[in-house]
């Protein structure tokens, strides 16, 4: 039964992807697929989806992985035109005559194979004007056949077609156009809010073309390599498990929407436990009081509710360019659950270092105070090259007195000197006085102390050395910390 | 046992009439749900209608609503069933010459004696039951084992009569709001469906079926507005019931077309934090 072979492939991929899906949910799956057709190609999806997915953030790469299994069933999926509807295109034939005026004959025909790319642009921009979905859905077929080039059995990922379609279609400047014809055609001027919100429409409709052509071209790599070795190239990290030091921009902005969830998690589990984990000590007077019930008896022992104190967080991070990611989404995390913290003082450096709590009071918005430790931070000294050794000295100078017996430093960074003077008697005579110090180092273990790093040397003198790579062992460390 | 819903159509046309406009994945979900017997576990974020998803089903299919309120420190007797300590004392007290003691003890722990909470409710119900478990995410890890008998097994054991199972298998819906992972063990047991902010028609017709009288034109506005100020970085975004909120007061207000004053006078309903009220009214006014 070929449905059970494709299943059983699709799960074995969405294992591979890293979703944890058990054996009770496989077989839900294959019941959900008995009362569901697999014609209704959304209602699948819904149905596969309800059973295997529980967790929004995987649903991403969940939907990747469907389109690739299923993708070339479905009757509006098929890659050959046949199929599409008479009337539409006899409506797109017309909309071809239109752009192309009223010269050349009827019938001339062909469908869309026949236009020039200037035409193929121009009736992009009329669907894109009037939000015409089949419309769109066929221009995109047609510019993936005809700029990607794609030929059989290359070994190029999708991304090179997608970017080599998208250039001959000039996308980048297709809203600026957009937003002029639509001025001209309306008379009067617009008002600032509704420019806004036909840039945004616009904006949403690009957006949906673009993901037509990139499931178009994978639609068209699955038909051409099979859906195993497809999918094997699409994989991509979970959220949670996107290295800081190699994302890309994509994924820079999921992890930053996965972020702030997470933190509130955190929090609501770290204000829990420190309301239940422990009993307070005894209560004598409470005890005594409670003891008159029973005649003097003290059966029912009452104690202090605990109110163990919060840390005081001092985070110092190098924001050089190799690890500026790490230090913003660790900055991000700590404010994000910083009523967890009495206290939290921040400083960033490169060889200079400055104080950059100051950005996180001013303001409740934590992405602006993160752009203003970018921009106006003075974290310069020579020449903005790491140099962890003299950034310590300055700040153990200026506010080692400020570390006591209540304060956990964290020092965030790869520990890349440029071969300057280590200086970890700074690191030291910081432990001696605080509570805990404690490294985070972004880069895999087994870098660490290979070329210019010297984490090792560091590292001797802290609490601990950790591997932070990505949201997953951040937050596992935090959450230790408070 | 019957299926209640025919197809996913169906799911979707009757919860229409409910006044709840259904996507295909929450039609689906509902109609899975019914089709293999499992509860539904719902997820996202507040105000999309996800505890008015489970009110709806249950008007739509004529059941009675059986409501768990999920809290810290929730036990199993506010949640399954409690003996009635009170009437076991009368008893006991009532006959003290006659019976026998093990008479007596076989009879305080009978069905008499026992006094169901919602779980149980739910399940020893005569009529159609739609149970709903609220803000499952807001008891403890420990008390979610709780639930895990009934969801799996639709039966909940006590120790002193046996195990009581359902008389029929009722829809159960969970909403979380996701302040803590769930565990396991419960999300294996449940279809999983994520209740996300509408897209730009849906949250339209939403305006529209909600709102009596509004005009067309001000509902596709104000679902545009609030899909732009979604698309901001806010503390928190806008949610559905925010949307009506503004929507009626526009009406109220008698505004038929929304300008740039009228929306940064209004905002306040739509956002709860200055922060998020400052930087969308900043948003809209500048246009590049």
């Amino acid at each position: 039964m070929p449905v059970l072979d494709l299943m059983s492939g699709f799960i074995v991929e969405l294992r591979n992807a890293g979703l944890p899906v058990s054996l009770t949910e496989n077989l839900d799956a294959m019941e959900a697929v008995k009362v569901i057709p697999i014609e209704d190609r959304d209602a699948f999806k819904y149905a596969l989806g309800a059973t295997l997915v529980k967790n929004n953030a995987h649903w991403r790469v969940f939907e990747t992985i469907f389109e690739v299994y299923f993708s070339l069933r479905g009757p509006e999926y098929e890659i050959t035109q046949d199929a599409q509807p008479d009337d539409f295109w006899r409506e797109m034939q017309d909309q071809i005559d239109q752009v192309r005026g009223q010269g050349e004959g009827k019938g001339s025909g062909g469908g869309m194979d026949s236009l020039t790319p200037e035409e193929i642009a121009a009736m992009l921009m009329r669907a894109l004007m009037n939000g015409d979905q089949a419309m769109m859905r066929a221009l995109a077929k047609q510019s993936v056949q005809r700029f990607a080039g794609m030929e059989p059995g290359r070994p190029v990922g999708g991304t090179y077609y997608l970017y080599r379609t998208l250039r001959n279609l000039d996308l980048d400047n297709m809203l600026q156009k957009l937003m002029d014809a639509n001025r001209e055609m309306s008379n009067q001027k617009l008002s600032a809010l509704e420019e806004r919100l036909e840039k945004d429409e616009f904006q949403s409709r690009i957006e949906q073309f673009k993901q037509e052509v990139e499931s178009e071209i994978r639609r068209r790599l699955v038909a051409d390599r099979g859906a195993e070795a497809m999918a094997k190239t699409l994989r991509k990290p979970l959220p949670e498990d996107v290295e800081f030091m190699h994302a890309s921009r994509d994924e820079m902005q999921s992890l930053k929407k996965a972020l702030y969830p997470l933190t509130r998690k955190l929090a609501a589990r770290l204000a829990r436990k420190r309301r239940h984990g422990r009993k307070g000590p005894l209560d004598f007077r409470n005890t005594v009081r409670h003891s008159l019930s029973y005649g003097g008896v003290p059966a029912d022992p009452k104690f202090r509710y605990p109110r163990p104190a919060k840390p005081e967080l001092m985070v110092v991070a190098d924001i050089s360019g190799s690890v500026a990611a790490f230090a913003r989404f660790t900055l991000m995390f700590v404010y994000a659950i910083q009523n967890q913290f009495s206290k939290v003082r921040s400083f960033v450096f490169i060889d200079g270092i400055d104080e950059v709590t100051k950005f996180f009071k001013s303001t409740e918005d934590i992405g602006e105070a993160i752009n203003r430790v970018n921009t106006e931070a003075d974290v310069v000294w020579v020449d903005g090259h790491s140099d962890y050794g003299h950034a310590f000295e300055v700040f153990f100078e200026r506010h080692g007195k400020d570390i006591n017996s209540k304060t956990t430093v964290l020092l965030l960074g790869d520990a890349r000197n440029n071969y300057h003077a280590a200086q970890s008697w700074v690191v030291k005579e910081m432990r001696k006085r605080a509570r805990h110090v404690y490294w985070l180092n972004p880069e895999p273990k087994s870098y660490w102390n290979t070329g210019d790093s010297i984490v090792g040397e560091y590292g001797a003198h802290t609490d601990g050395v950790y591997e932070c790579r990505n949201l997953r062992q951040l937050e596992s460390f935090v959450s230790t910390l408070a | 046992m019957k299926p209640r819903f025919k197809d996913v159509a169906s799911v979707r046309t009757g919860l229409k009439k409910e006044k709840y406009l259904a996507d295909d994945g929450i039609a689906g979900v509902v109609y899975l749900a019914d089709r293999l017997g499992k509860p539904v576990l719902i997820e996202g974020p507040a105000g999309t209608g996800k505890t008015q998803l489970a009110k709806s089903v249950a008007e739509m299919t004529g059941a009675r609503l059986i409501r768990l309120q999920c809290y810290e420190g929730l036990d199993e007797s506010k949640a399954l069933y409690e003996w009635n300590y009170k009437k076991q004392l009368l008893r006991i007290q009532a006959d003290k010459n006659s019976d026998s003691w093990s008479e007596v003890h076989d009879d305080i722990f009978s069905d008499e004696f026992l006094l169901t909470r919602p779980l149980l409710e739910a399940i020893t119900s005569e009529e159609p039951v739609v149970l709903l478990i609220d803000e499952v995410d807001r008891v403890e890890v420990e008390t979610e084992a709780l639930l895990l008998e009934i969801l799996s097994d639709y039966q909940v054991s006590i120790p002193e009569l046996g195990t009581i199972t359902a008389k029929q298998i009722p829809l159960v819906f969970l909403t979380s709001n996701n302040t803590r992972e769930l565990s396991e063990a419960l999300k294996r047991r449940c279809l999983y469906l994520h209740v996300d902010y509408p897209d730009l028609e849906r949250e339209k017709e939403i305006v529209v079926t909600k709102v009596p009288d509004i005009s067309d034109n001000l509902a596709d506005q104000i679902a545009r507005i609030v899909r732009s100020i979604r698309q901001l970085d806010l503390k928190k975004a806008p949610s559905v019931s925010e949307t009506l909120d503004w929507a009626r007061t526009l009406m109220l207000l008698g505004i038929d077309t929304i300008d740039e004053t009228e929306a940064k006078e209004t905002l306040h309903i739509l956002l709860k934090y200055q922060t998020d009220i400052a930087k969308a009214a900043k948003e809209l006014s500048v246009a590049k």
